[in-house]
């Protein structure tokens, strides 16, 4: 008796969950309530980095710390040419009466939490509707688009990853702005071009940025490089592989763009629950 | 009927067990991460039926897949029905040999990947593989030191 109530208590639950986008709300408080223990079970990751830094000794910082501010230098000097390329890039978008917005606002967040699931590729970032944060916003590391916000509650949110089977991301590649769609494959190194027929121009190597279409995505960010194209007689469309440029399965320090995007529902409902 | 004790033990059990459900893990041992909910939860069904059973299940359940960011109700549906064949065979399983208590939680922990994985696919994301079952591979070795280490909770607490 109480096996069946209970069941279909679960099935009715599922169901809700699946169809109706109130039950985020439900998630959202539940979520919070859950929040010591995904903070628990950070601590021994935590222990771990803390006795790592402090067991780092003089000689390895000192060599470390010249590399970094060599590293610096160079980006200084990338960003010295920028500056320029985007006031040329501004007035040229200004002469074709483009609006479109060069930089995004970014704030820095931490990984949390993995999804236990193996077949899930799922982040938790220590951000929440607290900070701003909403379904649908960019998560990026330091080497390209890392995914999406796919539900926050109040001090943590949920990412959905590139490589996840049920994600997908609009790109075009960088040489020629070839557009296509990239399909993660439940792997963290591999995702799949889809649609793209024999005759196009891609080849090995090529860097796949965000197109930005379709409103989700901010424009221009890497998100792969491609490693196989396979062009088979019998297929309609070439098989081509790319790895994610963003380190997938190893970044813990990663940025949420926070510019104002086209905003979905749920964003606009989660403000009206702050 | 016996006088009740220790509930906050059993609480702090299952809460270890949620934990170590969502303890971060690198990428080479995701797979194989036993089901600490499904054996800390048998472990007490088997014990003390008369206060653990369905709907601690289905609570632990909840809380799992929010820990997950599963659907909710996709563990809830499976840990109740893992609890409802444990309530079913507890006397047989305290009379069981290790071998048997091993092959039995393989069972178990596998009806419950089984039922998740079923519910998934149906939703639409599913896998190929058989590495969904590895779990229960891990959970049914490491019964008997779950076993041991629980009982001994249970005893040095005095929890009935």
């Amino acid at each position: 008796m109480q096996l069946l109530v209970l069941s279909i208590l679960s099935v009715l639950l599922l169901f809700a969950d699946y169809r109706f986008q109130q039950m985020a709300q439900v998630r959202s408080v539940l979520g919070s309530m859950t929040a010591p223990i995904q903070f628990v079970a950070d601590v021994p990751s935590k222990v771990w980095r803390w006795v790592d830094r402090m067991s780092t000794d003089y000689e390895q910082l000192h060599k470390e710390n010249r590399e970094l501010k060599a590293q610096a230098i160079i980006l200084q000097r990338e960003v010295q040419k920028m500056a320029s390329l985007s006031a040329e890039y501004i007035r040229l978008r200004e002469l074709l009466n483009g609006s479109e917005l060069i930089d995004e606002t970014v704030m820095v967040a931490e990984v949390i939490g993995v999804d236990p699931d193996p077949f899930t590729h799922e982040l938790l970032i220590n951000k929440g509707y607290r900070d701003r944060v909403r379904v649908g916003q960019t998560l990026l590391d330091a080497y390209g688009v890392m995914g999406q916000v796919i539900s926050t509650d109040r001090f943590s949110s949920r990412v959905l990853l590139l490589s996840d089977a049920r994600h997908a991301i609009p790109v075009q590649v960088n040489r020629n702005g070839l557009r296509s769609i990239a399909a993660g494959k439940g792997r963290f190194d591999e995702l799949e071009l889809l649609n793209l027929h024999d005759t196009e121009d891609v080849v090995v190597g090529d860097l796949l940025v965000s197109s930005g279409l379709g409103g989700r995505f901010p424009f221009g960010y890497p998100v792969a490089v491609v490693t196989k194209v396979e062009h088979d007689p019998g297929e309609p469309f070439a098989e081509v592989l790319a790895r994610p440029s963003a380190q997938l399965a190893r970044s813990r320090q990663v940025m949420l763009v926070l510019s104002p995007q086209p905003e979905t529902q749920q964003a606009a409902d989660a403000e009206e629950t702050d | 009927m016996r006088r009740r004790s220790g509930g906050g033990v059993i609480f702090l059990s299952l809460l270890v067990a949620l934990i170590l459900s969502a303890l971060p893990l690198p990428e080479v041992a995701q797979g194989w991460r036993p089901e600490w909910v499904v054996l800390v939860l048998l472990y007490w069904i088997v014990a003390l039926p008369e206060r653990i059973g369905m709907g601690v299940a289905w609570l632990m359940g909840i809380m799992l897949d929010v820990l997950e960011g599963s659907l909710l109700g996709l563990n809830a549906l499976a840990l109740t029905v893992v609890a409802y064949f444990s309530l079913l065979l507890y006397r047989r399983v305290r009379m069981f040999s290790w071998l048997q208590q091993a092959l039995f939680v393989f069972a178990l922990v596998a009806l419950n990947q089984i039922l998740c994985h079923w519910v998934k696919g149906i939703l639409g994301s599913s896998t190929q593989t058989l590495m969904f079952l590895l779990p229960a591979i891990i959970s049914a070795l490491l019964w008997p030191w779950v076993f041991v280490l629980l009982r001994g909770v249970r005893r040095s607490f005095n929890v009935n």
